[in-house]
């Protein structure tokens, strides 16, 4: 394929696009603006023709790897089918029309739809309240762990401290605790994927003010202690803090409340198949036990008992940790994951935590067949699972990345890498439950292959991929020198 | 195999320390730079500076991942290696010489005994 041009380097002066073309604004529109906020000069867009912004676009989506088009089991992420018709729902005009600021009776119909997702995420996850407010997983964790400390703080508990954290953990849960103010301890994992119970009790002190946890962890497999782990963190007086990214594999079995969890966020852009990746919108709504309830982020949907529905907000919960944008979390985002809820039913949740598993378990024992190397063999898969090629990087040569790389060759995007770092040279996989049996084993002949060819012909694994419109990238000099701005 | 200069002592957490006249110079193995990768960020303590044996005094950042540098020894920070600002590059380039972290004027002499010797640190890895 051949090299795309950046769009700017297309543009001809005095081109343009009819229907992507600003409309007219009347002067006496513009002049409540003061002048000295009004830009001088026009900005920098390209002028291009209507077709050649069309052709650009589509040749740049058709180079993309992506979840209509190919397999992704990327782990963490949760890459399954994004049904159409939760994009249609989204997209009926009496949504995409609503202003955020249209008066209340004008938004009854989304309110409600709100509603009942806060009510549906409650009983999923057996908390007592839910706020949609978050707009990503990470901004989540930030509501969350703002809660706890909104919680020590009005009970005058100025005296934790400290979050601990299992080693496994994402990244975003150390972040965030430091963007809360709090000092990071990590909590070591055990050869079997479990935290050091005995690690934990020794950590925990009058200074915890939580623990973040994600169940199943980042490891893939389900966290065995997890009524010791609350019952210690809890009598140290710390409260639980469940990171959701990894609820598909439980959904509809276990719910996170019932393990004795404080708080907790979900991403339902990806246990409720919404589009997501590239930073693209999101959804990171936060559940709470009873304590927590006062401290939920607004606005929420709420309903009178004339069952008509307003918006929750600071003057109702002055208590609560405010505003974590302009209005309510992405609506459109929303409003997918409702189509979602609703069309599987309680029935269809119960079928997505099996399948998912399923899914994974299989993947897992057949690529362990064909000479993978499983980080925790003794262990039973969540939805997810770890290999780790730590024997073929020293004894051929052969990193994680280069067979992520050649992955791609045979059309698989590739799991993610070198995540959880705790294992050296691995791949965390997540098939979903949305993959059929055959898209599965396609994968398992694509690693079968690789794996052969890593020890017959292992350099040229090391100079993959050759089918794609770029070869390795620079990452290296992408995080150095990082330019975003297009300039001549 | 990476190298391991015997002269050195090492901490479990992957930093060597060399001690000349009680001012320890502090890095990363080379075993431990060739696991992170290319590195584009080093974030080094402030001059000034005091930390435990053990405290977190830096980070160093890769493509693929963030880890935490600890102090492995008690003291006063004295100095930084500035250049790494620029070129983090030089921890991966040379690990044990030009790609120095930080010197730490040791408080207490026996610190470095809690450390390993290359021989240990060689055992630690291979049972990695
Ligand atoms: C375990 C875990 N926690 C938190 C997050 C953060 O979610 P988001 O990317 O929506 O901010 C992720 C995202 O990848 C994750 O995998």
């Amino acid at each position: 394929m051949s090299e795309t041009k950046l769009i700017f380097q297309l543009s001809q002066p005095g081109r343009s696009a009819v229907s992507q073309a600003p409309k007219a604004v009347a002067e006496d529109k513009l002049s409540a603006i003061p002048a000295h906020l009004r830009r001088q000069q026009k900005p920098a867009l390209p002028e291009v023709s209507e077709m050649q912004v069309v052709r650009h676009y589509t040749n740049l989506s058709s180079k993309n790897f992506a979840i209509d088009k190919q397999f992704y089991p990327l782990g963490s992420c949760t890459m399954k089918y994004n049904p159409r018709g939760a994009n249609r729902a989204a997209m009926l005009p009496g949504f995409l029309n609503r202003h955020p600021l249209a008066p209340e009776t004008h938004s009854q119909g989304f309110l409600s739809c709100m509603f009942e997702l806060q009510n549906f995420l409650k009983e999923v996850t057996g908390m007592k309240g839910v706020s949609l407010a978050p707009m990503a997983g990470a901004q989540g964790e930030f509501a969350g762990v703002a809660m706890i400390r909104a919680y020590h703080e009005a009970r005058g508990d100025e005296a934790r401290t400290e979050i601990l954290i299992p080693e496994a953990a994402h990244g975003t849960n150390p972040a965030t605790a430091v963007m809360c103010g709090y000092k990071v301890r990590e909590v070591p994992v055990g050869k079997d994927g479990d935290v050091d119970l005995e690690a934990l009790k020794a950590a925990c002190g009058p200074q915890t003010a939580g623990l973040m946890m994600t169940n199943p962890s980042t490891c893939g497999v389900f966290e065995r202690q997890i009524e010791a782990i609350a019952k210690t963190v809890h009598e140290a007086g710390g409260l639980l803090y469940y990171d959701g990214a990894n609820l598909n594999a439980i959904l509809g079995k276990v719910r996170p409340g019932d393990m004795g969890f404080d708080v907790i966020h979900m991403n339902l852009h990806k246990t409720f198949a919404t589009p997501h990746g590239g930073g693209g919108p999101g959804a990171g709504p936060v559940g709470v036990s009873e304590r927590l309830l006062p401290y939920l982020p607004t606005p929420m949907a709420g309903q009178r008992d004339d069952d008509s529905y307003y918006w929750v907000d600071t003057d109702t919960l002055p208590t609560s940790i405010g505003h974590l944008s302009a209005f309510m979390g992405n609506a459109g985002v929303l409003l997918r994951a409702y189509y979602y809820a609703r069309s599987l039913g309680r029935d269809g949740m119960i079928r997505v935590g099996e399948f998912s598993t399923l899914a994974a378990n299989y993947l897992l024992k057949r690529l362990e067949a064909i000479g993978c190397t499983a980080a925790y063999p003794d262990r039973r898969a969540s939805h997810e699972f770890i290999l780790t090629f730590a024997k073929e990087a020293k004894e051929l040569g052969v990193t994680a990345m280069d067979i992520a790389k050649r992955l791609l060759d045979y059309n698989q995007h590739a799991p993610t890498t070198y995540f959880p770092l705790l294992v050296p040279e691995c791949f965390l996989i997540e098939p979903t439950e949305t993959e059929s049996k055959e898209a599965l084993d396609e994968f398992v002949d694509a690693m079968a292959a690789i794996m052969e060819e890593a020890r017959t012909e292992p350099d040229m694994v090391k100079e993959a991929p050759f089918t794609q419109p770029v070869r390795r990238l620079d990452d290296v000099k992408a995080a150095r020198e990082l330019d975003l701005t297009w300039s001549e | 195999m990476s190298e391991i200069p015997a002269e050195l002592r090492y901490a479990s957490s992957h930093e060597w320390a060399k001690n000349e006249d009680g001012t320890v110079t502090v890095g990363i193995t080379a075993h431990a730079q060739d696991a992170m990768g290319d590195l584009v960020y080093v974030e080094l303590p402030e001059v000034g500076q005091v930390v435990a044996a053990g405290d977190e005094a830096g980070v160093v950042e890769s493509v693929k991942a963030a880890s935490d540098i600890y102090a492995p020894v008690s003291g006063e920070i004295v100095e930084i290696n500035e250049a790494l600002e620029d070129e983090p590059e030089l921890v991966n380039n040379a690990p044990y010489e030009g790609g120095w972290l930080f010197k730490i004027a040791m408080s207490e002499e026996t610190d470095l005994d809690n450390l390993l010797t290359a021989d240990q640190y060689q055992a630690q890895i291979e049972s990695e």
